[in-house]
């Protein structure tokens, strides 16, 4: 995010140009979501579609409250010790009046506040990848309530927030490589650890059940990610934004070919699932850093990204932890990844002056970035395992184990991703007649698919 | 009369239709199977992590035959069908009491 103090020549007056172009941004991040659970949800096999596909549409819900009643204000309200805002103003959204201006900005509070809610909204959604098939809805309900508030809110303050630890000590995360990647990675190996595998890990064939969803997933992921990016300069008026926009496209295709590379030296084959995962590890890298490098330093953090990330989902098999869609392997490592990075590309001539090791400018700035990784993943990890083990010992994390193996989708929503009865031309499909309902007349109507 | 059932790869089934249909054959059933046989399966990759696929795809058609008919209908189905690639499939034949044309009751030969 850009320091207030660069666009702060003179007392900033609400641009309709930023303004507009900050809401169509809050609107492209919110598709993220829905994008995410497209990308997760036809990773999964067919019994868990539905909630692969609910545990990150439930988020939009769930966050968007705690948002408006406490997070923003805990996010972004005035610091406190460095650790965590508060501002009564905030709370409800109560005390923001329409024409109000975010501090040494030319938007409305309200533009800010709606942007930065589409960030904590897919955080926590992104989570949800490694926990596919196994936990029950209601426990992952309480988690996205009480991970928000203790583990996302507070970083997020950290990082973005004006008196935060990270932003003092001058971390470079342009749009969410700690705060959002590295802390969303590091929950999901966390709750991991505590809950541990599927069923059938390593044993059963788990093939993703549809590759056309997560392709589609991952091209709406792309779309809405320049929102993300190049929106959060916040304002248009020094090329920044602009900036992150080419490198955000620009990492991403060296790192979808990077990911495809490796894998047609290693397996063989360039796989759909490779390119897609490809391309959301340079997404993932190029945020925190997309603002402080070069386009040829867009490129080589791609195709780092995506060549490391394609290594590093390999690891959980190694080391027999179930991080089932990879969350850890290509939200971590790419978090890392991009965030240790800035510290050697930082060309000086992007958001800031700060120059990489590459550029002259010494480890300095890579000691810093370490910090901030180091800073996050530690909480996020800690944080969030004790907290999926607390709701473990009340609430219970996991279905049991017929839920499990004949599918979480109808014990825990009442429902299946497909009709696969209408098989035979529809004579099998009276298995799927309406039950007739208390109170109402017996419906005869045959269901022919 | 016999029943001949093939378990043949699927993209030789336009082939085997006409064929079959050449050499006087009326009426098949065909439906989609998957099984192995030496041919085993194949391998998929997803995200470095490979799986053997064990079962491949295939047709199974089932043909109805008057016995003097079945040795011919045999060998045309499998010239039609044979690719000489590992996979090829199976060809069987068993024999068959009773057949009735629902329409009309017709049994028997006539009923093919």
């Amino acid at each position: 995010m850009a320091p207030a103090i660069l666009l702060a020549a003179d007392t900033p007056t609400l641009s309709s140009a930023d303004t507009g172009f900050m809401l169509i941004c809050s609107a492209l991040v919110m598709l993220m979501t829905p994008g995410l659970a497209f990308f997760y949800g036809g990773m999964v096999r067919v019994k868990s579609t539905l909630n692969m596909l609910m545990m990150s549409f439930i988020s939009l819900g769930i966050v968007t409250v705690l948002w408006v009643l406490y997070g923003f204000s805990v996010a972004f309200g005035t610091d406190h010790g460095s650790l965590v805002g508060w501002a009564g103003d905030y709370l409800g959204f109560g005390g923001i009046g329409k024409t109000d201006l975010w501090p040494g900005y030319t938007i409305p509070v309200f533009v800010f506040a709606v942007f930065q809610l589409m960030f904590a909204i897919i955080t926590p959604a992104l989570i949800s990848g490694a926990l596919a098939d196994r936990v029950k809805f209601s426990a992952w309900v309480l988690f996205v309530v009480l991970w928000a508030t203790i583990v996302y809110f507070p970083v997020a303050h950290w990082v973005w927030g004006e008196g935060g630890w990270a932003y003092d000590l001058g971390v470079i995360d342009f749009a969410g490589g700690t705060a959002v990647h590295i802390n969303a990675g590091a929950a999901a190996l966390g709750v991991i650890l505590v809950i541990g595998k599927r069923i059938g890990f390593k044993k059963d064939p788990m093939r993703p059940h549809s590759l056309p969803l997560v392709v589609l997933g991952a091209g709406l992921l792309w779309f809405g990610w320049f929102g993300f990016n190049a929106g959060s300069w916040l304002g248009n008026s020094d090329g920044v934004g602009a900036l992150m926009f080419v490198n955000t496209q620009i990492a991403t295709a060296a790192a979808l070919l990077a990911w495809l590379a490796w894998e047609k030296i290693r397996h063989g084959a360039c796989t759909t699932l490779g390119a897609a995962s490809g391309a959301v590890a340079g997404l993932v890298a190029i945020t925190p850093s997309g603002g402080a490098v070069s386009p040829l330093g867009a490129l080589a953090v791609g195709a780092v990204a995506g060549a490391v990330c394609a290594m590093a989902v390999g690891l959980k098999y190694r080391f027999g932890y179930d991080d089932s869609l990879d969350v850890v392997g290509v939200h971590m490592v790419g978090g890392i990844i991009g965030s240790l990075l800035v510290g050697f590309f930082a060309s000086g001539e992007g958001q800031s002056d700060v120059k990489g090791l590459f550029y002259g400018g010494g480890l300095d700035q890579f000691w810093k970035q370490c910090a901030g990784v180091l800073g996050v993943l530690a909480y996020s990890l800690v944080a969030s395992a004790v907290l999926a083990f607390l709701i473990d010992k009340t609430l219970g994390m996991r279905v049991g184990e017929d839920e499990e193996v004949s599918g979480i989708d109808q014990a825990q929503h009442a429902e299946t991703a497909y009709d696969f009865s209408g098989a035979g031309g529809g004579v099998l499909a009276s298995v799927t007649a309406p039950l007739a309902a208390a109170g109402q007349p017996k419906q005869t109507r045959k269901v022919d698919a | 009369m016999r029943l001949i059932t093939a378990v043949v790869k699927p993209h030789r089934l336009d082939e085997i239709k006409e064929a079959l249909q050449a050499f006087g054959v009326h009426g098949l059933t065909v439906t989609e199977a998957s099984g192995y046989g030496r041919q085993r399966g194949h391998t998929e990759v997803y995200r470095g992590a490979e799986y053997t696929v064990d079962l491949v795809p295939k047709i199974r058609i089932e043909v109805l035959a008057e016995d003097e008919d079945a040795e011919q209908l045999i060998e045309v189905l499998v010239k039609a069908a044979r690719t000489g690639k590992i996979g090829d499939g199976k060809v069987w034949s068993v024999p068959v009491e009773t057949v009735v044309r629902v329409r009309t009751g017709e049994r028997g030969p006539d009923a093919l």
